[in-house]
């Protein structure tokens, strides 16, 4: 029960977590490209379009922040027999992390609200890309310790205990290169989408055109090759969790049995842990062998001898993940991205022909559009973190051995209730605001004396 | 033993003590806004002498922490561990103030506003009690067993020393936030501030000075005062008597110097322990059998070794620029005859208004008078 519950409030807390995580570094840098746009052509439109997007970013760094210092403390809450084990080399991340890159991020976000009035233009867009790149370099050093779960690398085992050897070996771990790249694309797809819903609203509703289509149109410009590479960049990480946690992709595909080559389903009815004989519906041939492994008829070893192979080596245990989740997971997080990517081509061919602002279909696609981006991250975490089950560091760690021992069931009780119920109301306040802030009105275009560079921009205040 | 490990334990005190100097006023300025600011413009020019730097002071505590992870996992896993539910409190109280500032006034109603007000003013005075308590446990010692995990429920953490802890740390912040406030407002909220901070200095002079009595003889069996904690003493005493002559900026450098040296005291106190264990003093916590192995260290002193001194450098920067004191004024409701003024989001007010009227003016002779380069 205590494992459970320590399981769910932090696959609770970290889902929510991640929602707010890539609009953060997506916004922040699509802010920080219409301030720069302003900086360079000192057009009125860009500066009216950085404050208003200005503003939802802030809306959602402040509770990004706050669930974030939910995770730091959760390992030592819950976690307490993994912190013990594996602080040496997992804790070293998270505390560079915070010297390098929180830092950086908060204080320059500071300066960047408060600093309009204060700041030169010039240290002003500064302010704004340290808060860009805080946040990205954010994500570079929390990957690298998940990476590290997934794929040790870099240490000695020393009395049963992993000792960090080789900090350069965690930076350089193919898990992290590529799964750092695909945080930072899948960041750019949510922003994106984000922008580019807000302004398909805001022009539905006959804001001004001029001004909207421009952010319409960089969201779109940034979108498409953000979810392209993000496809290829998922692709290749697939191939490479395929030969450090072959559990994880085997569950992925419900894939019980070796194949070679291996077909792809579509869909399948039934399927799970109990069921190893689902009826899989539109096979496509040799599509599994080419996801996993980058070859036509690559080989993909099945669960059973997967299982009986860790079995031997680990000791007699249970070595599959949850297959449901695994399958579902991955199918979901692709079938998504591929409708984000046809929404994006489709506002591609609009812009070419010059309709983006006036197809109000595809206006009320992009608005609704604006979801899937989230499924889709949610699915693929569902998906990387179930499936290193039942490790909590793959191959070093068991999830079960991981908890705090004299942590007890009510204790967990009550933080879970504790959580579920801050966040609901936070989450709840934080869409609200959202929507309430999406929908306003431009601030209105600078006056004559406003407009020439001399005036001073005034600072936002709490 | 590497010498890391002390250094490590350098570098968490130091963190610690950066963040109660820090994020202290901005504590105290949470807790009393709503004494000094007694209107709406009142309490948002009080909110808005933190509004930009809370959050990177904030980063203080979460660097803190997690360099505890790094370098002294096992301090780490048994503090939070043990300290479960006072983890859970503390982490509602910094969530609920930390979206309190950026949440309150993006809704013009009244009661939204009430809302994050309290919730303000609550996470400020938990926040503070809870991690005082935490770090007065861990020097008075915790039922700890052998496999160094806390074997105590939720109430064992409420021993006297640690709620003393608590108390006192909860009445410096309020101190150093009152003497912050007195250095960052003007007109009758700075008379306020000067007020607030001569009617809480006494209780804080008291509150410290058992505090400090209470942790030497708890931590060492020698009559004398440590120079730390006569500092601590003086200090404070010295702040008593600088906050009735009106001297603010030497009032905040001596609450300053208050908390730092507490907190210091602390951890002098502590070392070579990290937690101290009631039920075996065998099984109590040290910088040794709970540290990283010296590989891990190294490396994180090479990062801390470039990045503290950077994040100092740019973090007085933004002091800096943010020198200015904050007056009521700027956040009056403009004049704006044309537009109800309720649809307007207060924090809009200055971007929204047009050209000639007061707020506009005044957003441009802010602008001249900031010496921005026209």
């Amino acid at each position: 029960m205590s494992l459970d519950l320590a399981r769910w409030q932090f696959a609770f807390t970290s889902i929510n977590h991640f929602l707010f995580i890539p609009i953060t570094i997506g916004l922040a840098f699509l802010t920080a490209l219409l301030q720069t746009a302003w900086h360079r052509n000192g057009r009125g439109e860009y500066l009216r379009l950085t404050r208003f997007f200005g503003t939802l970013l802030v809306i959602n760094i402040a509770i990004g922040v706050v669930t974030g210092i939910v995770q730091e403390f959760e390992f030592g809450m819950n976690w307490g027999a993994y912190s013990r084990l594996v602080g040496n080399i997992f804790g070293a991340p998270l505390a560079m992390e915070g010297l390098a890159a929180f830092f950086l991020e908060s204080t320059f976000l500071g300066l960047w609200l408060f600093g309009w009035d204060k700041l030169s233009r010039r240290v002003h867009l500064l302010t704004i890309w340290a808060v860009a790149f805080g946040s990205a370099l954010s994500a570079a050093f929390i990957m690298a310790a998940n990476s590290w779960m997934q794929h040790p690398v870099g240490f000695v085992m020393v009395h049963g205990k992993p000792v960090l050897n080789d900090i350069w070996a965690v930076f350089t771990n193919p898990v992290f290169v590529w799964g750092y790249s695909k945080v930072l694309l899948v960041s750019l797809v949510t922003g994106a989408s984000v922008m580019l819903a807000v302004s398909a609203w805001q022009l539905r509703h006959g804001a001004d055109r001029a001004v909207f289509t421009k952010s319409a149109r960089l969201g779109l410009i940034v979108l498409v090759p953000a979810i392209l590479f993000t496809m290829l960049v998922g692709d290749e990480l697939g191939v490479i969790e395929g030969q450090y946690q072959p559990m994880k992709i085997a569950a992925a595909e419900a894939q019980w049995s070796t194949c070679q080559p291996c077909s792809f389903s579509l869909f399948q009815i039934g399927g799970g842990n109990n069921d190893q004989t689902p009826t899989q519906i539109i096979e496509i041939p040799h599509l599994l062998s080419l996801l996993a492994t980058n070859h036509w008829n690559g080989k993909v070893v099945g669960m059973n001898p997967l299982q009986a192979q860790y079995s031997k080596q680990f000791g007699a245990g249970y070595y599959v993940p949850d297959v449901f989740i695994q399958y579902w997971g991955m199918r979901t997080m692709a079938y998504l991205g591929v409708v984000v990517l046809g929404i994006a081509v489709w506002g591609l061919w609009l812009i070419r022909r010059k309709k983006l602002a006036t197809s109000r279909a595809f206006l009320l696609v992009a608005i609704w559009g604006v979801v899937l981006p989230f499924l889709m991250n949610t699915a693929g975490w569902l998906l990387t973190e179930s499936g290193r089950q039942p490790w909590i560091v793959q191959g070093i760690m068991l999830t079960k051995n991981g908890i705090s021992p004299t942590v007890s069931t009510t204790w967990l009780w009550i933080s879970v209730v504790c959580f579920v119920a801050l966040y609901g109301v936070l989450g709840t306040v934080d869409l609200l605001l959202m929507l309430k802030y999406a929908r306003k009105e431009l601030p209105p275009p600078p006056t004559e004396t406003d407009a020439d560079l001399e005036a001073p921009v005034p600072a936002v205040q709490y | 033993m590497s010498a890391l490990i002390p250094f490590w334990f350098i570098v968490i005190a130091i963190l610690w003590t950066g963040f109660f100097i820090l994020e202290g006023f901005d504590f105290g300025v949470g807790m009393l806004h709503n004494f000094v600011g007694r209107d709406e413009p009142g309490r948002r020019a009080a909110i808005n002498t933190i509004g930009p730097l809370w959050d990177g002071n904030e980063v203080w505590l979460i660097v803190a922490g997690a360099s505890m992870f790094a370098a002294f996992p096992g301090w780490y896993a048994t503090m939070f561990s043990g300290l479960y539910l006072a983890m859970v409190l503390l982490l509602m109280s910094l969530i609920i103030r930390g979206v309190a500032f950026e949440y309150r006034g993006k809704r013009d109603a009244a009661e939204w506003r009430r809302t994050w007000d309290v919730s303000l003013t609550t996470g400020s005075l938990l926040a503070p009690l809870l991690i005082g308590i935490a770090l007065g446990d861990l020097l008075h010692g915790l039922p700890i067993n052998s496999a160094q995990n806390y074997t105590g429920t939720f109430w064992d953490l409420f021993q006297p020393y640690a709620v003393l802890t608590g108390v006192t740390l909860v009445l410096i912040c309020l101190l150093h936030g009152a003497t912050f406030l007195s250095l960052k407002t003007t007109g009758d909220m700075l008379e306020r501030s000067r007020q607030l901070a001569r009617r809480v200095a006494p209780f804080t002079a008291a509150a410290v000075t058992a505090f400090v009595i209470w942790t030497h003889v708890s931590s060492t069996s020698t009559f004398f005062l440590r120079p730390l904690e006569l500092l601590a003493i003086l200090a404070v005493l010295a702040a008593v008597w600088l906050v009735y002559a009106n001297r603010d900026g030497f009032a905040f450098a001596a609450t300053t110097v208050t908390i730092a040296s507490c907190i210091i005291s602390i951890f002098v106190g502590l070392y070579p322990h990290v937690m101290v264990s009631s039920t075996n003093p065998a099984y109590s916590l040290t910088v040794d059998n709970t540290a990283s192995a010296p590989y891990s260290l190294k490396a994180m002193t090479v990062v801390v070794v470039i990045f503290l001194p950077l994040v100092l450098a740019y973090q007085i920067w933004t002091y800096y620029v943010f020198r200015r004191r904050v007056s009521r004024e700027e956040f009056m409701p403009a004049q704006r005859p044309t537009v109800p003024a309720q649809s307007i989001p207060a924090q809009e007010v200055p971007l929204r208004a047009a050209p000639g009227t007061p707020s506009s003016a005044l957003a441009r002779l802010r602008g001249a008078l900031h010496g921005r380069k026209l």
